[in-house]
């Protein structure tokens, strides 16, 4: 139970933190901003790999973790090469 | 590699990505910032595969080779006209992740080996804290259900807004009741969840649940129509993150609570700038329609005989003697792909010294700051794109405004007409210009459905057509001159 308010907590400050970051993002930005956090979001890959490297698990863990792999894969490498793609255009004059 | 070194990596990356978002603050530190993210990403994806509990790797490489070229083949070619699509993508990926991941953890859990459907609803010998001793596997299990319940409705309402926008799905149905039938899905998907909690050795309370939550995530979305789109692609974002951060309440995963919580917020963030721009409640966007107008309003009453149509040389003539000139772009300049004629126009007032800027209302387009990557795209610079509060006190000293493909954000009606549906929806007030010039296929209403009577005033000129097509021979007749 002690992790469990030790996770309640990061969870809680991080949502604080949260708001003070994004309200400064300028509504310019709004787009690159949603595709940026769509890669963080691939973050989910560290428990996909978990569960599709396991050895001990049966199959259907395995193949669930196959497909997690590729959906965070996708967010990650999609999420941060568009993200790129979008903010190498913003040009000052 | 021991789990405290490991833990104080993901920290790390945890870092990287909260710096990475503060990058996002200022363009000129945003392309850096996105690398930082990118480097958190990275260390805590190779400390992982450092992991003495990954062994298996054929299931990793198949699923990160198609994952890294599907993502990387969307990322290069895709159109920033279709950006919003591409958003709506990931976010659906975003939730797909999540579930699955929720999905092996239970079913690693369970460890049954079924070789068919029906052999996996066999209920289970499992011992009592097989996910966790007493008050602990109950909250495994609760953030189980809710990852599978956020992460299926992410997944399939992000499929059906990105077929929305493809154009794939004009139709906006809903379930006989509206509201009341997708609090019945809910409903069941909350008891489908209750009963994971007490009885969680029976698989076909998990499979309910994501049979349930499938189906809210169709027809949440499906009622939805197109404008309204930003909101429910920032919420499908929000979504995502949320679904991404309980996982890690389920894996006791520091670094997906931390990033999990940023993207959740900011997809909030950005529903709750949507609405406002809008001037309309979450509730009213996912459930409600634009609320009928108190009495019908008579378009030809509005415009008849009022309206001046003009060709696009003598808005060149116009241009021409402008001091002053504020474009104000819609989606309609993203469906005529007109940013890049745009561009030349603004290039070719600006070379004769007269003073250009843009002026953006937030719910522009389909997706937050759609049109100034569509701009940013056409290579102009992004300190000429001017936020509606910013712009609004400086139409009085504009000579020429040229509407192109927007509609709703310039209705007067927003600011005048008490009891209209968008009366008190902030607007961009170009009607205080000189001279307005609207860029438009004909007098249709937009997605409110409203006469606009903004076109039938005495200082605004229609020119009718392509976007594009008028843009460019306005430029073509204004460097004649």
């Amino acid at each position: 139970m002690d992790i469990l308010i030790l996770l309640l907590a990061l969870f809680v400050l991080s949502l604080f933190l949260g708001v003070e970051l994004i309200v400064k993002v300028p509504p310019t930005l709004h787009t690159p901003l949603m595709s940026g956090t769509n890669a963080v979001s691939g973050i989910t890959l560290v428990g996909a790999l978990l569960a599709a490297g396991s050895d001990t698990s049966p199959m259907l863990v395995n193949v669930l973790g196959f497909l997690a792999v590729t959906f965070a894969t996708i967010n990650v490498v999609g999420g941060y090469l568009v993200t790129n793609r979008m903010l190498s255009m913003f040009k000052r004059k | 590699m021991s789990p405290t070194v490991v833990n104080l990596i993901y920290l790390i990356a945890g870092i990287l990505f909260i710096l990475g978002i503060k990058g996002l603050t200022k363009p000129s530190t945003a392309v850096r910032g996105n690398q930082l993210s990118s480097l958190g990403m990275l260390i805590a994806i190779v400390v992982t595969l450092l992991n003495a509990e990954v062994v298996n790797f054929t299931y990793i490489i198949a699923g990160g080779v198609f994952g890294a070229a599907v993502g990387a083949f969307m990322a290069l070619r895709i159109q920033m006209t279709s950006m919003p699509q591409m958003v709506a993508l990931l976010n659906g990926f975003g939730g797909g992740a999540s579930l699955t991941i929720a999905l092996a953890e239970y079913f690693s859990v369970l460890n049954v080996d079924a070789n068919s459907f029906a052999e996996l609803l066999v209920p289970v010998a499992l011992s009592s804290d097989a996910f966790g001793a007493g008050g602990e596997g109950q909250v495994t299990l609760i953030s189980i259900g809710l990852t599978i319940l956020i992460g299926a409705v992410t997944l399939v309402g992000s499929l059906v807004a990105f077929a929305k926008l493809q154009g794939l799905s004009k139709k906006n149905i809903g379930l006989p009741g509206g509201p009341a039938g997708n609090a019945l899905l809910l409903l069941g998907a909350v008891i489908a969840l209750g009963c994971l909690v007490i009885s969680p050795n029976q698989a076909v309370t998990v499979i309910t649940l994501v049979a349930l939550a499938l189906l809210l995530g169709l027809f949440l979305v499906l009622p939805i129509g197109g404008a309204d789109m930003p909101v429910v692609i920032a919420l499908l974002n929000s979504y995502s993150g949320l679904a991404a951060a309980l996982a890690g309440f389920i894996l006791g995963n520091t670094v997906l609570i931390i990033a999990g919580s940023l993207v959740g917020t900011s997809g909030l963030i950005l529903t709750k700038i949507m609405c406002v721009a809008m001037n309309r409640s979450l509730g009213n966007v996912l459930f409600g329609k634009m609320a009928a107008a108190g009495e019908k309003i008579d378009a030809d009453e509005i415009y008849a005989g009022k309206v001046t149509s003009a060709q696009p040389d003598e808005v060149a003539m116009m241009l021409e003697v402008a001091k002053r000139v504020v474009i104000v772009p819609g989606y309609g300049m993203a469906m005529a792909q007109a940013q890049h004629a745009v561009r030349e126009l603004a290039d070719s007032m600006e070379s004769r010294g007269i003073e250009v800027e843009y002026g953006i209302h937030p719910v522009a387009g389909r997706m937050p700051g759609h049109m100034n990557v569509l701009l940013a795209e056409a290579e102009v610079p992004y300190d000429k794109l001017v936020e509606m509060d910013r712009i609004n006190p400086t139409f009085e000293d504009t000579d020429v405004v040229i509407v192109i493909g927007a509609n709703d954000v310039t209705n007067p009606m927003a600011r005048e007409a008490e009891g209209s549906p968008i009366y008190g929806m902030p607007i961009l007030n170009v009607d205080k210009a000189r001279n307005v010039v609207v860029i438009k296929r004909s007098l249709s209403p937009g997605f409110a459905g409203l006469p606009n009577p903004l076109f039938a005033m005495d200082h605004t000129l229609m020119v009718y057509g392509d976007g594009k097509k008028a843009v460019v021979e306005m430029t073509t007749a204004l460097n004649q001159i």
